[in-house]
């Protein structure tokens, strides 16, 4: 199986209890480095999915919690190739954390990487795809034929200001899920979910051929609730990142998001 | 230096460069350029797209903007023979100067171009970034203009050494935000600016101030830009009777420069120089000089050169100058370097100020430091080539400075 269908299936799973998928964002090595392996282990015990934040100096598409994250796990020296070699102990554990693992990152630090390099050293990270938001379908040909052929995904995005057949052409060519953005910002706010919004959901899952999370703004048992019926996951970042800023348990935070337990 | 492209294919990219063929229909100049931007910015990059393709070719638009220029902007600027300068350098120094345009800087000539367009295009509000605060300007006096309201984000490091020009904005009526967040200069205000343009793509005209971002940004505002080389080429053929042996602009972003040095790319026997803020010294965060000493990347929406660690972080810099204060730079002169139509290098804060200095005693100009990087590369050019014609760009004039040059140059003086 390549890595990149375990994504799938994960959420298929959640959809089968009658919930929404729950995916959760961290920065890598936040709030601090030595305790990532920790904090990798309570929110892999408590979601579905993981995105694994690679932390970048510019990160135009976030608000400021995770401008504040960012800064500090590169305070501390996080690096993409200390990242991948803590994936690696992580997803060496036996037995083997069945949440599938995504990295999401600005695309420099992925070009400074070694994009020749980076499909193999992530799916032996156990790395099963890859979000990149500075990243547009019409840039992204290369990165996504080299993740392809190593069986890992590229994530796309929409966002309510896409119109249909663009939703078609990123959905199709989305492979894991489709990133469908709550509102037209950056993350971190708290988005109310109106009904337009709902009904952007119900138009992009009536187009799109992949499962449909909905990300940015959701830090709510009530906004979960509200989008459980129009889309396959929920992802929640900045408000976890909160949680952890302000020592919670990460694994109770995100359990009170859960529909059914 | 960065050697991405070889010789062969430098030849073939310089062909295409002859030919007009950048950028192309991808936004690239060469392989650098393009679109790298959150998905939320791709309908309105293509609105933008299909208004720049439209009305920079509609007679009735380019009527407009060239009256607004004229009548309000102050065109044509003076090219001023620099006599002193000359003789003290041993070259024959011509200076176009963009610090008689209106509100000081080449700044205005971009921002009145795009806050016409932001109308036509049915924008509610128009926002911009500002470094060392002439974008911002110019921005805040465009938008009075033609009205529309006008937010601008400045670093606060900037703000406060360019204070002249906050209280400039404020009184043109826009609202100046600070930016906290990240280096507190230029790098951080356009990053602000981008996540007010995510928060309403439909409403909002990002009016970016320097030949740098995603497509179609770095041509438009070349094209903009570029009324600066075309009468600068028109006014020392007439003075000189022939092309100048070089031409010398400063670059931050490089918008000026790319204006100044267009019109004459084809002219193959015209040498081309442009000046990038040496700050002081060669060492990672000592200086803004990305294309003397960056590495490939992407930054703020394009492939170009950029000042990293090994890690893709982009680091923070340093210049006297903060509209230089920038680790990149447009991809049309990540392009010209590496095809090797036009050379750049580094001047040095020191540098600079003296050439401030001798420019103000020799000619009774007070150029903006940023312009003073291409006064000092000039006569570094000078001293190698004795007698040749410099083309400099003088980009704006030196008064928002006071403050910089109070702790500098005038430290000590009665
Ligand atoms: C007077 C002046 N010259 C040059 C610059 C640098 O910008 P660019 O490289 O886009 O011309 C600035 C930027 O603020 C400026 O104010």
């Amino acid at each position: 199986m390549a890595a990149r269908e375990s994504i799938g299936k994960a959420i298929g799973s959640a959809r089968e209890r009658g919930e929404p998928a729950l995916v959760a964002y961290i920065t890598a090595g936040f709030p601090q480095r030595d305790r990532f392996q920790d904090v990798l282990t309570s929110v892999a015990a408590a979601v579905d999915l993981i995105e694994v934040g690679v932390p970048f100096t510019d990160p135009m598409a976030d608000g400021t919690t995770i401008q504040r994250s960012s800064r500090a796990a590169l305070e501390q020296g996080v690096t993409l190739k200390w990242i991948l070699s803590e994936l690696t102990v992580f997803s060496g554990r036996s037995p083997r954390p069945e949440t599938p693992l995504l990295l999401m990152s600005y695309l420099n630090p992925l070009l400074a990487y070694g994009i020749d390099r980076l499909p193999d050293d992530a799916a032996r990270a156990g790395v099963a795809g890859f979000i990149i938001p500075d990243l547009p379908f019409e840039e992204c040909d290369e990165l996504r034929a080299a993740f392809e052929r190593r069986g890992l995904a590229l994530v796309q995005f929409v966002t309510p200001v896409t119109p249909n057949e663009r939703v078609k052409l990123l959905t199709e060519n989305s492979s894991g899920f489709i990133y469908a953005v709550t509102m037209t910002g950056t993350t971190g706010k708290n988005v109310a979910v109106p009904a337009e919004v709902l009904e952007y959901f119900d138009r992009v899952k009536a187009i799109s051929p992949v499962p449909v999370c909905a990300g940015f703004g959701i830090r709510s048992r009530e906004q979960v609730e509200r989008l459980a019926p129009h889309v396959d996951g929920v992802i929640v970042g900045s408000a976890l990142v909160e949680a952890l800023e302000r020592g919670d348990d990460p694994g109770v935070f995100l359990s009170s998001l859960r529909l059914k337990k | 230096m960065n050697q991405i492209i070889d010789q062969a294919e430098a030849k073939t990219l310089l062909a295409n460069v002859m030919n007009d063929a950048y950028p192309d229909a991808r936004g690239r100049f060469g392989p650098f350029g393009g679109r790298y931007v959150p998905e939320t910015l791709v309908p309105a990059l293509d609105r933008l797209q299909s208004g720049v393709d439209r009305y920079l070719r509609d007679p009735e638009f380019l009527e407009a903007f060239n009256a607004e220029l004229e009548s309000w902007v102050g065109r044509p600027t003076a090219l001023t023979h620099a006599r002193a300068l000359s003789k003290r350098w041993g070259a024959d120094i011509w200076l176009k100067r963009e610090d008689l345009a209106h509100t000081g800087a080449h700044k205005i000539n971009n921002a009145v171009g795009q806050v016409l367009l932001a109308k036509k295009l049915g924008a509610k509000r128009v926002i911009a970034e500002t470094g060392a605060g002439q974008h911002g300007v110019a921005s805040a006096a465009a938008c009075a203009r033609l009205g529309m309201p006008c937010t601008v984000y400045m670093g606060s490091v900037d703000m406060e050494r360019q204070a002249p020009n906050v209280g400039r904005m404020k009184l043109l009526g826009a609202t100046v935000v600070p930016v906290t967040s990240g280096d507190q200069t230029l790098r951080a205000a356009v990053d602000e600016a981008l996540r007010d343009w995510v928060s309403d793509p439909n409403g909002t005209y990002y009016c970016l101030g320097s030949a740098v971002g995603p497509h179609p940004y770095p041509y438009l505002v070349r094209e903009l830009q570029s009324v600066i080389g075309r009468e600068a080429r028109e006014q020392i053929l007439s003075a000189v009777g022939k092309l100048p042996d070089w031409v010398i602009a400063c670059v931050g972003g490089g918008s000026n420069a790319i204006g100044l040095f267009h019109p004459f790319v084809k002219d193959r026997d015209v040498q081309m120089l442009g000046l990038e803020a040496g700050g002081t010294g060669t060492g990672l965060g000592q200086n803004a000089a990305s294309l003397a000493y960056g590495r490939p990347g992407v930054l703020q929406g394009s492939y170009s050169l950029l000042l990293q660690d090994q890690d893709g972080q982009i680091q923070e810099t340093h210049s006297v100058s903060a509209g230089l204060d920038y680790p990149g730079v447009g991809p049309e002169h990540a392009l010209l370097m590496s095809i090797g139509r036009v050379k750049y290098e580094a001047v040095n804060d020191d540098d600079a100020l003296a050439a401030l200095a001798e420019c103000c005693a020799a000619e009774g100009i007070l150029p903006a430091i940023e312009s003073s990087h291409a006064l000092a590369g000039a006569k570094r050019l000078a001293q190698a080539h004795p007698g040749a014609t410099l083309l400099v760009g003088l980009s704006g004039r030196g008064d928002k400075d006071m403050p910089t040059l109070q702790r500098t140059l005038l430290k000590g003086a009665v």
